[in-house]
């Protein structure tokens, strides 16, 4: 393992410190970069979740670039007999650079492109809403202890197993279509980012909650008590540091879980509304043609695969990189 | 008027599952400016539990179990500690009291680095600017031997070896000119080269700032040129307390001959053997009646009518400042010192 530990002769000798220069502190933060970097397989999941991000950010603009938009039917490419696109491979051609849907017509590529969008948007934001939540309350478990802790943990308890499924169907069904300004699909990527965000938090609230527990007790913990430090110096920036790395594991981990759960939500017909593309929805309205039109249940199918497989790849790497005891 | 640090009647006592542990089973003791009080015991006699209690600490690491449960009184310049609000206990420490640790790697944040770590320090107590606290740093760190403190200031504790981090964990602890400073086993887990190096600096930077120092060690040895006074202390209660001369020459305590009998010295001969206290530390929570130290102590049965087990001795002053918790007579003591230990040692 290389210990990035600057070597000296022994303690207080003058001739070991004498080319200070060389001393130099490096931060955790840059150890575990560098090691992310030799890692080949997180840097390829981490290459395509960056190109995720930028399909998803300028989708109207790539869209625009064929000449497509994700809402245009073109019933004209349709065979009115069977309902299912004219040409070869789900109607891939020029124009359509993956094919249209069936019925309808629209265009599949300008639907993967926007269905990015509700997917990276629901998968980041309620990892942000899990990641938040689970780490407040988590360390004030694990700091407070008493029945700061009892209460929390029981939620956390009773939060893991709830049938978050079945709640979200429900909820769902008795949901108004306009709320706080927002009308028709956003309002369920609205209610979809905090529903699974609230049910997430309890999964990095327990690990937040363990590792507190067992950093309070530390000495430097004491010490910093024993130099007139209080509670929330103590929280923030005695613990909080520590708990960075397993909170950034935990995200990366959580975002691929998030995105497979829009797709089911969306599956089952409680995500978001046709027409706003989404993958899930897509793939749900496939099923019905798997045999006439198999390439429009490919298409999603591989969106969502490879989108979950760059960003498990990309969270087992950083895993690795920031654990210490890591060789690589 | 009352000393500077005056500890009376002190007692912690943790309920547990199997018990009531005393750790500490009424403590007394000043220490004045100026001065070093050594407190020396074997592991679990309370060295430990004393000190965090006198720094409001002893709750620390208690997590979820029922509290410890602390009585007596602790005066710190003119202020009682127990009774006192813990706000205003938190925030003497570090600028009236503060701590060196046994451990200093796990004593320093492993995040950060020295100087930001002694920056925080100073400036929980101080309203300063970045600049300002950082020059603090490096004249600290320059104070306490560490060379280059302007380019190590930027350093991580695990880029210091042990005697520099304990020197960095010495500089963070006197940042805010504490007035007492307690050690706990400064210098256990260092190298026996570093060790005198940093005994060196606290009695230095003692003599620099005046303050009072108590020092925890179960090794005679430290306390042995260091210390003013010494108390031994045997499980949870003094049993021999007096200026540290009087203590070497003519200890009164079997317990402290046990010490002394097992502490390596150049000076012995070679062929001869260090002489172990034998048995095992008294439990805390079934302590033995009587002397606490009479299923040990070979001379259990030198004071008549088996009161060593019945009766628990009490401290007596048996010469200018020296206390004792012995059923046996001054002269006894003194007799079988002089005849019995001293020349084995």
């Amino acid at each position: 393992m290389p210990e990035e530990t600057a070597v000296f002769s022994s303690d207080g000798t003058k001739d070991g410190a004498a080319d200070g220069t060389s001393v130099q502190g490096r931060s955790l933060g840059r150890i575990a970069w560098e090691r992310l970097k030799s890692d080949r397989l997180a840097l390829a999941g981490g290459v395509v979740v960056l190109f995720l991000i930028v399909v998803a950010l300028l989708a109207p603009v790539l869209a625009g670039l064929v000449g497509q938009d994700p809402e245009t039917h073109h019933e004209d490419l349709i065979n009115p007999l069977f309902g299912t696109p004219t040409g070869s491979l789900g109607g891939i051609s020029g124009d359509h650079l993956l094919g249209v849907e069936p019925v309808n017509g629209r265009d599949i590529f300008a639907r993967i492109l926007y269905g990015a969008r509700i997917s990276l948007l629901v998968g980041f934001l309620s990892a942000v809403v899990a990641v938040v939540l689970g780490t407040v309350l988590g360390i004030l478990a694990g700091f407070f202890g008493g029945w700061v802790d009892t209460v929390i943990s029981r939620v956390m308890d009773g939060l893991l197993a709830f049938p978050q499924l079945l709640f979200i169907i429900a909820l769902v069904s008795v949901m108004p279509n306009d709320m706080l300004g927002l009308t028709g699909s956003s309002v369920r990527v609205f209610v979809m980012i905090l529903v699974i965000g609230f049910f997430g938090w309890p999964y990095i609230g327990r690990v937040v909650r363990g590792q507190a527990l067992s950093l309070r007790t530390r000495e430097y913990v004491e010490a910093a008590r024993s130099l007139g430090a209080g509670r929330f110096y103590i929280l923030f920036k005695e613990l909080l540091p520590n708990l960075v790395a397993p909170i950034i594991v935990y995200t990366t981990m959580m975002i691929p879980t998030n995105i497979l759960t829009e797709a089911a939500l969306s599956f089952l017909g409680v995500g978001v509304k046709p027409p706003t593309a989404s993958w899930g929805q897509m793939l749900s309205r496939a099923i019905d043609y798997y045999d006439s039109d198999p390439m429009y249940m490919v298409v999603p199918g591989m969106a969502i695969f490879i989108t979950v497989l760059a960003f498990n790849l990309l969270g087992d790497g950083v895993r690795d990189a920031l654990d210490p005891k890591g060789s690589r | 008027m009352t000393a500077f640090l005056d500890v009376r009647d002190l007692k912690v006592h943790f309920p547990t599952d199997d018990g009531l542990v005393k750790s500490v089973d009424g403590l007394s003791f000043q220490l004045e400016k100026g001065q070093t009080l050594g407190i020396v015991g074997e592991s679990g006699s309370g060295k430990s539990v004393t000190s965090l209690a006198v720094m409001g600490l002893h709750t620390a690491g208690q997590y979820g179990k029922r509290k410890a449960r602390i009585s007596g009184e602790i005066w710190l310049d003119g202020t009682e500690l127990l009774a006192a609000d813990p706000d205003h206990v938190r925030r003497l420490r570090g600028r009236e009291m503060a701590m060196i640790f046994q451990d200093p790697l796990s004593a320093l944040h492993p995040y950060y680095t020295i100087g930001k770590q002694i920056v925080e320090a100073y400036r929980i107590h101080h309203d300063v600017g970045a600049k300002a606290a950082r020059r603090r740093a490096v004249e600290m760190l320059d104070r306490v031997g560490i060379p280059q403190p302007d380019k190590r200031v930027d350093s991580y504790p695990h880029e210091f070896s042990g005697g520099m981090r304990q020197r960095a964990m010495i500089a963070m602890s006197l940042v805010n000119n504490p007035e007492l400073l307690i050690a706990d086993e400064p210098t256990t887990a260092l190298d026996v080269t570093v060790q005198a190096q940093i005994l060196d600096l606290i009695r230095d930077l003692q003599r620099e700032f005046g303050s009072a120092v108590v020092i925890i060690t179960h090794d005679l040895g430290v306390v042995a040129e260091l210390a003013d006074d010494i108390l031994v202390m045997y499980g949870g209660r003094c049993v021999e307390r007096g200026p540290a001369d009087e203590l070497f020459h003519e200890p009164r305590h079997p317990y402290t001959w046990g010490l002394l009998g097992s502490m390596p010295r150049l000076d012995r001969d070679q062929q001869e053997r260090l002489i172990p206290v034998k048995g095992s530390p008294p439990s805390l929570i079934n302590r033995p009646s009587g002397c606490a130290f009479n299923p040990r102590c070979p001379y259990a049965d030198v004071p008549k009518d088996d009161v060593t087990r019945t009766v628990r001795p009490e401290l007596t002053e048996v010469g200018g400042r020296h206390w004792a918790a012995c059923h046996m007579s001054a002269e006894q003591q003194k007799r079988i010192w002089a005849e019995e230990i001293a020349p084995k040692l």
